[in-house]
């Protein structure tokens, strides 16, 4: 055998071994069952705090969808991204379009793994890297909620993402990096209620660091910088720092973060906008207690100045 | 010819002060319509007693900012960018959408107006049909910058 064709073995050897090696790394990884045997039965009543404290209506409901036609799930809407459009899917009741025939473990896969339940890979832009902080039982009461919502027919259609995000088997080396349910913010043991409670809505359910939080190049958030605000990942706006730092919210009390979550103005009669309007309408519908609770997480965690680019100097003319 | 020169300088210079500065108008506007806001959201959440005067006045001064938005005035091509402006270029993309929405706000101060909220139960209803365009508005025609 000559040098080359040594040379050539070698290389075929190489990548079958790096292939098998991505196909071991990359495969998808399910809830384990110990895990799984905490979901219980689940309490429909409960749930409906957890579909809007998780904002599931703002993505997936048709886009505009106004009172009751909140509650059909037939996605639809559109995020148009540096990695391509995501297209969020249909999750009402239907069996074939939607997820009505999911299992409770199909759905916890999919909400805290980003596995599907025919074990692809799902993208983060569903956020299930914040639904993995999420308590078992809290997904179990989600699932019994959207149990009683209505089943709609029709798929979305497809996402369009560009090379080599288009490749979702790729996802499970992100995952392998990004993905774990760990609190973000660290508190001292002592730390009280309602500090924890509003933690676990926040960086949970909630989802808040997803838009405001900065991203690495690779898509993942930039933790040092927790909801320090960030470069909207639509259009040419950014998303307000909620720390106490420089150019954040430090001046804002408790109550003004709660009076602002429950009727969509600050303290200085600002009103909310942009993608948050949907947010503070489903926050709104939470209980006083709920939104105290988020206020005190936002008053505790560590102050960050602006984690956007200052803004441009004016024009001259 | 001096003269001339003089008389066209002048219109030119009313001509630039009748467009003055749209941005810096606007951003007026809804200052003052935030001030006005203020003086009634604590009577409306019924933190401080029910005062019709003041209730009135603000009304008031809502709806006379409401009336003063004209469209084609504030927003003219132009005025996309420049100054610390957050309209979203949206606005401009979709003017008649843009226009209905300012329609909107200013049927809904003149009707608090007329209505003339005369209690608490009354104000809550009028205050929140009014408060509700500042997001609705806001959710597609405003952009957040740092």
């Amino acid at each position: 055998m000559g040098v080359a064709a040594r040379l050539a073995m070698g290389a075929v050897a190489l990548c079958v071994l790096g292939g098998a090696t991505f196909w071991y790394l990359t495969a998808p990884v399910r809830l384990d069952p110990i895990r799984l045997a905490g979901l219980g039965t689940g309490d429909a009543a409960k749930g409906e705090r957890i579909f809007w404290a998780g904002g599931c209506a703002s993505c997936h409901a048709r886009p505009k969808a106004e009172g009751g036609a909140k509650l059909e799930l037939a996605g639809g809407v559109e995020l148009k991204t540096a990695f391509g459009t995501f297209v969020a899917p249909n999750i009402s009741q239907d069996p074939k379009d939607g997820i009505g025939a999911w299992s409770v473990e199909d759905f916890a896969n999919a909400l805290m793994k980003g596995v599907s339940p025919s074990g692809e890979h799902l993208y983060p832009a569903f956020p299930y890297t914040s639904y993995a902080r999420m308590k078992v039982g809290d997904v179990a009461d989600l699932y019994a909620y959207m149990k009683t919502l209505p089943s709609v027919a029709g798929k979305a259609p497809d996402h369009s993402l560009r090379f080599p995000f288009n490749i979702r088997r790729g996802l499970g080396l992100w995952k392998l990096l990004y993905l774990d349910d760990d609190p973000v913010v660290e508190f001292p043991e002592k730390m009280q209620e309602p500090v924890l409670l509003g933690r676990y809505l926040a960086e949970g359910p909630g989802h808040c660091g997803e838009c405001h939080t900065p991203r690495q190049f690779t898509g993942a958030t930039n933790d040092g910088k927790w909801l320090a605000g960030a470069t909207a990942a639509e259009g040419n706006g950014i998303v307000p720092n909620i720390t106490s730092g420089q150019g954040g919210i430090g001046s804002w009390s408790e109550d003004d973060i709660s009076n602002y979550l429950e009727t969509g103005f600050t303290p200085d009669f600002d009103s909310v906008g942009g993608t948050m309007v949907e947010v503070q309408k489903n926050i709104a519908r939470l209980t006083p207690e709920d939104r105290a609770a988020i206020a005190a997480y936002l008053k505790a965690i560590p102050p960050h100045p602006n984690g956007y680019p200052p803004r441009k100097a004016k024009p001259a003319s | 010819m001096r003269r001339l020169i003089l008389a066209i300088s002048a219109v030119a210079l009313t001509a630039t002060a009748a467009l003055a500065d749209p941005i810096s108008e606007r951003q007026a506007i809804m200052k003052s319509n935030g001030k006005a806001l203020k003086s009634i959201s604590a009577i409306a959440k019924g933190e401080q007693p029910f005062d019709a005067d003041k209730v009135m006045a603000a009304l008031k001064t809502l709806n006379e900012d409401a009336q003063k938005i004209d469209v084609e005035k504030l927003f003219p091509d132009g005025s996309q960018t420049g100054g610390d402006t957050t309209a979203s270029p949206k606005i401009w993309d979709d003017m008649a959408g843009f226009q209905k929405a300012v329609d909107k706000f200013k049927a809904d101060t003149a009707s608090a107006v007329t209505a003339s909220p005369a209690s608490l139960d009354d104000l809550k209803v009028e205050f929140g049909k009014v408060a509700k365009n500042c997001s609705s508005c806001h959710e597609g025609f405003r952009i957040k910058k740092g």
